[in-house]
């Protein structure tokens, strides 16, 4: 007895002492393997009397306990030693770069334009597309343009040998959306334009967005309202704003819309973004509606002009350069 | 339309500053584009008259003069103008003025001699632009009165950019009526009296244009001093409407067509023969105009000619032979309604633009003409002397517009402006702005002044209402939200998310022209099939692309010549084959060059290929979900693509794109290397995506079998797919390539494939003589069709 309680004593000081797991794997199979000296000792018991059995079991099972339990703890400090060591050696340079981390852009007049769609689908308007080649009468006559008349000088077209032309503005897709269809209609049609003009403020070929609304009961109120509320939406921000009276043929009446911005210098002025009015009744009949039944209104606005006054884009043919060196500052 | 501030000020009342006016104007529809202040901080400038000058001992081109201010002795002045003369009166800035510029003016001496002020020309006192010389003033100019009291000054020169439906305002005249409207004012315009006639002298007219040319009105007045200069006063006003004082018959019709809005023109009358007659031009007919140009006439031109020849375009311009120069004595003053589509876009034709027919082919007010004549003749006689004749009138009554009546509900009006305007102030707007006005039990019934052009139906009432009333004054409301929905289609890739997922891997959205030159598509081989422009703004913008690419290829050389090595773009855009109508087709084009990766330092750094670019497809088409309707194929290639790294692209057999190397020729005539790759496929299929239909995830597990083979170097992969596939069947999940591999312990001319084959079966777990089969059925498929070994 006093044998296994002094062995006993001597195997907890060289747990204690043990400096690998291995070694404290030879320990503990020299301690509770099959023919550890614990084993030993509970094998022993079958040549005892029952009573002192009994005693002495609980004896040896205490014992074994308090290996065991000696041992789980050595071990698990033995491993989170181990584990400290390893991690002490597995430290990276955390600092250097990633791999392929790179990532290119869409073109700012695309991220302007998407913006402005998304803005007018959230007020259900739906998006519609038109050919960019057109005919005068999509492009003019239907949109109350007559042959010849000064209102065309406003545009230069570029034409083609059979009479057809490059789409002006986006305005013909109303006439296109509206052929064969009953309101109410909602629509925005962003597409490319075409002016032949080339100039620092001018580029032959443009981008705009045109909305068009028509139901019973549009009002030039429900228009100032809809452009107030898309400015606000597209600059987060509220600006002073006004309409002022203009002429679109294939609108009355018509206006055109100002901000006050703000240029660098503290200064402000007013600035020209959207062109508007009310459908012209000409333009309903053309497409089969009937105006005394129907009104609506329509706007345009260009697209270079939106994303140069949020983005600060001080010169328009940066858009059509595609240098890397731009492009990069949208991403 | 630019013109005098004070000008306009003397025929209408406007109770209102500079600023206050200009801002009417804009909120009215008739924007004031540009004002400029003329005239102000003239304090201290005074005519002087310049009585002795001579040349400066020191410098040749400055002269010493002595200028009289009409008080004391003559000061001592040098001036380096060239026009400084004895008996000149020019403004003289005297010690102590601080003209516009911010220039004070004192005491000096110039080249040793003192000179106690200065001698302005116009642009030094912010007068005009001309810095030519010092401004002349008239002889009669009072010496030592302030220059801007002689003058009128201050001024300002409004400049309105007027919209093509308002040509009423295109005379001072007409402005002020609609000034008056906006301010409640009046018109202060005299009524215009007859000039007297004082000889009979007269030419017969006649009119044989029909709709063209409904009026036309001459007198001839002899005896004119056509030599004789404008007074001040009125060329002034025409300076500050943009106009330069040129003699003054050319003076007067300018001043008149200002002042009412009515083109007028003046014939040598000694030049012409027999009647005037108003004909249209005959085809072929030429005419020499005043501007010295050849026009070539045809019957869509209306004609000003004498029994004899043409003499000038209806509306448009004089002709060179009948003008007036300072030799003519005797004129024929003609003024005449034209109809707008009789001159409508006739200039253009002939390459012209004049103030003439930019009225008439916008509408021109067709009882302007007599009061137009008496007006002109009334300066002229008084500037140039000479006799009037009677007012000769030819005219179809008939065939003149008439003033149109519009009707105008009051319900309407409240229902398209979205707001109530008081039935009164309705009423007060027509007709302050001279409309004749029934109220009736709907509303209004109003006649428009024959001068505008623009009123015709309701809408143009409901307009003339805002507009005066004040689109400010408009509520803003919000329309109700939209009761339905459209279907929103989900078997379709969003363009925007494609663009996206572009960016997301690394590449650039480029945005280039429509048109590009015949040439560079030439080089490229496009030919036929191309879509010109009939008037393109030069030759490098001269064709609808018929393709993105080469375009896109020229914004990376754009890059490449800039220090970027490494370049990456897309674009998505239309392009355009002929067709009628023209074929339009949305496409989507990469061009890649440079490294593989972004310069690193974890991995080998490898160029751009083949396979980089195959892979950017590849991750499309596996996000459209229908990898099986698309195949790549080496044959058919475009004249652009290096025939043996390019590839066509197709869906369902139709072939809708290609990629690859650019054609090692193209490339060098580029000035590019063999990095560069492109890919251009059409949009509509790579959008098209499927919608999914769930199956059951499958019950038994799969098992993987590695397998590698040594074939001939020319076998495919897609044949060794294809054989496995086919004889393994639905059994072979996936079929993957791992390694490939040619050189030492291969023979010359064939290479290493090592592939996994991925095996499951719908209804039961394989087992390995199962899977064992599977890869001896395989082998023996690739032995027989692909001349393959297995390797060991």
């Amino acid at each position: 007895m006093d044998d296994l309680e002094s062995r006993a004593t001597q195997a907890l000081a060289d747990i204690e002492a043990a400096a690998s797991l291995d070694a404290l794997e030879t320990l503990r199979v020299g301690l509770l393997g099959k023919s550890g000296i614990v084993t030993a000792a509970l094998k022993s018991l079958g040549a005892l009397a029952p009573d002192e059995r009994k005693a002495r079991g609980a004896e040896v099972n205490r014992v074994k306990e308090r290996l065991a339990d000696a041992l789980s703890m050595r071990k698990q400090s033995l491993e989170q030693a181990e584990l400290d060591r390893r991690l002490a050696s597995e430290k990276l340079d955390i600092t250097l770069p990633g791999r392929d981390g790179e990532r290119g852009g869409i073109h700012p007049i695309t991220r302007a334009l998407e913006r402005i769609a998304a803005i007018f689908a959230r007020l259900g308007y739906q998006r519609a597309e038109g050919p960019e080649i057109e005919d005068d009468w999509h492009n003019f006559e239907a949109l109350n343009f007559p042959p010849h008349h000064p209102a065309r000088a406003m545009h230069d077209t570029f034409y083609f040998g059979d009479g057809r032309l490059l789409r002006t503005h986006t305005s013909p897709v109303q006439i296109r959306s509206m052929a064969g269809r009953q309101p109410p209609i909602r629509i925005i049609a962003p597409g490319k334009v075409y002016r032949s003009d080339s100039d620092q403020t001018h580029s032959p070929m443009f981008h705009q967005i045109e909305g068009l609304l028509v139901d019973e009961t549009s009002s030039f109120a429900d228009l100032k309202g809809t452009l107030a509320e898309f400015v606000r939406a597209f600059f987060e921000r509220d600006f002073e704003m006004r309409f002022r009276p203009s002429y679109f043929p294939f609108t009355e009446p018509s206006a055109e819309v100002d901000i006050r911005w703000e240029t660098e210098d503290g200064q402000s002025r007013w600035l020209e973004v959207l062109g508007c009015g009310m459908v012209h009744p000409n333009v309903l009949k053309n497409c089969g509606i009937d105006p005394e039944r129907y009104t609506g209104f329509a706007f345009g606005l260009g697209v270079e002009r939106f994303a140069m006054l949020r983005y600060g884009v001080s010169d328009l043919r940066a858009f059509f350069e595609n240098d890397l060196r731009f492009l990069k500052q949208f991403a | 339309m630019k013109f005098s501030e004070n000008w306009l000020r003397e025929l209408v009342e406007i109770q209102a500053d500079r600023a206050e006016l200009a801002h009417a104007l804009t909120m009215a529809g008739l924007e004031v584009e540009e004002l400029t202040v003329l005239g102000e901080g003239l304090d201290g400038v005074v005519v002087g008259e310049i009585v002795a000058a001579q040349k400066h001992p020191e410098a040749d081109r400055l002269q010493v003069c002595k200028v009289a201010t009409g008080q004391g002795e003559p000061l001592q002045i040098v001036c380096g103008a060239p026009n400084a003369r004895v008996g000149l009166k020019a403004p003289l800035a005297m010690i102590g003025a601080v003209l516009p510029g911010g220039i004070t003016i004192k005491a000096a001496k110039l080249r040793g001699v003192e000179s106690a002020g200065m001698l302005c020309s116009a642009k030094e006192l912010g007068v005009d632009a001309d810095a030519s010389g010092l401004m002349e003033l008239p002889p009669d100019a009072p010496v030592g009165q302030p220059l801007a009291t002689f003058l009128a000054l201050p001024d300002a020169s409004i400049e309105l950019k007027l919209t093509p439906n308002r040509p009423d305002c295109l005379g001072l005249v007409g402005l002020a009526h609609d000034v008056a409207a906006l301010f409640g004012s009046r018109v202060l315009v005299p009524v215009q009296d007859p000039a007297p006639v004082t000889s009979d002298a007269h030419r017969g007219i006649r009119l044989e244009a029909g709709k063209d040319a409904p009026r036309y009105l001459g007198r001839v007045i002899e005896g004119i001093d056509a030599a004789a200069r404008s007074p001040l006063w009125l060329a002034e006003r025409l300076r500050r409407a943009g106009l330069r004082p040129i003699s003054a018959v050319v003076d007067v019709t300018n001043y008149v067509m200002l002042e009412l809005g009515q083109p007028l023109h003046a014939f040598d009358n000694d030049t012409l023969e027999g009647d005037i007659v108003v004909r249209h031009a005959r085809a072929g007919e030429t005419l020499k105009l005043l501007d010295g140009s050849e026009a070539k006439l045809d019957e869509g031109f209306v004609l000003i000619a004498d029994d004899r020849k043409a003499l000038a375009v209806a509306g448009v311009m004089g002709g060179h032979d009948s003008r007036v120069t300072d030799a003519t004595v005797n004129i024929l003053l003609e003024s005449a309604h034209f109809a707008p589509a009789a001159i409508m876009g006739r200039a253009r034709k002939l390459g012209l633009h004049t103030d003439a027919s930019h009225r008439f082919e916008r509408g021109v007010d067709p009882e302007l003409p007599r009061r137009a004549l008496e007006r002109a003749t009334e300066l002229l006689l008084a500037i140039a002397g000479g006799q009037a004749g009677p007012v000769r009138v030819a005219e179809n009554p008939a065939d003149l517009p008439r003033p149109a009546t519009a009707t105008l509900r009051r319900a309407r009006l409240a229902r398209v402006l979205g707001l109530t305007v008081p039935d009164e102030e309705v009423t007060r707007i027509f007709t302050a702005l001279g409309m004749t006005v029934h109220a009736t039990a709907e509303g209004w019934q109003v006649t428009a002044p024959t001068s505008r052009f623009d009123i015709e139906r309701e809408e143009d009432l409901i307009e003339e209402v805002a507009r005066v009333f004040g689109y400010d004054r408009i509520p803003t409301h919000t329309p109700a939200g939209a009761l339905t929905l459209a279907p929103e289609p989900e078997a379709r890739i969003g363009e925007l998310p494609l663009r996206e997922q572009l960016a997301a891997r690394d590449y650039y959205e480029a945005v280039n022209l429509s048109f590009v030159s015949a040439e560079l598509l030439a080089r490229w081989g496009y030919t036929d099939n191309l879509v010109p422009l009939a008037n393109p703004l030069s030759a490098d913008l001269a064709v609808m692309r018929p393709s993105l690419l080469p375009g896109l290829v020229e914004a990376l050389r754009h890059n490449r010549a800039r220090q970027q090595e490494r370049v990456r773009l897309f674009e998505v855009a239309r392009v355009f084959a002929a067709g009628d109508p023209p074929v339009e087709t949305p496409s989507l084009a990469i061009a890649a060059c440079g490294s593989a990766r972004a310069e690193q330092w974890a991995e080998p750094a490898r160029p751009y290929d083949f396979f980089d670019l195959k892979g950017e497809l590849d991750a499309l088409l596996a996000w459209g979900g229908q990898r099986e309707r698309w195949s790549l194929h080496a044959d058919n290639l475009p004249s652009w693509l290096h025939p043996g790294r390019g590839a066509r692209v197709a869906r369902d057999g139709e072939t809708v794109g290609y990629l690859g190397a650019l054609h090692p020729q193209l490339a060098k005539a580029l000035d590019l290397g063999p990095d560069v790759h492109v890919l251009e496929v059409a949009l509509p299929p790579l959008l098209d995506r499927h919608l999914p239909r769930a199956r059951p995830v499958p019950r038994f597990p799969s098992v993987r079998r590695d397998i590698a083979v040594e074939l001939p170097e020319e076998v495919r992969w897609s044949q060794i797919e294809q054989a496995v596939r086919g004889t393994l069947g639905g059994v072979l999940k996936e079929l993957r390539l791992f390694d490939r591999y040619s050189g030492k312990g291969v023979d010359i001319g064939r290479k290493s494939l090592a592939m996994g084959l991925i095996l499951q079966d719908a209804s039961r777990t394989l087992t390995d003589d199962d899977a064992d089969r599977c890869v001896r059925d395989a082998v023996a498929a690739l032995e027989s069709t692909c001349k393959a070994k297995l390797r060991g």
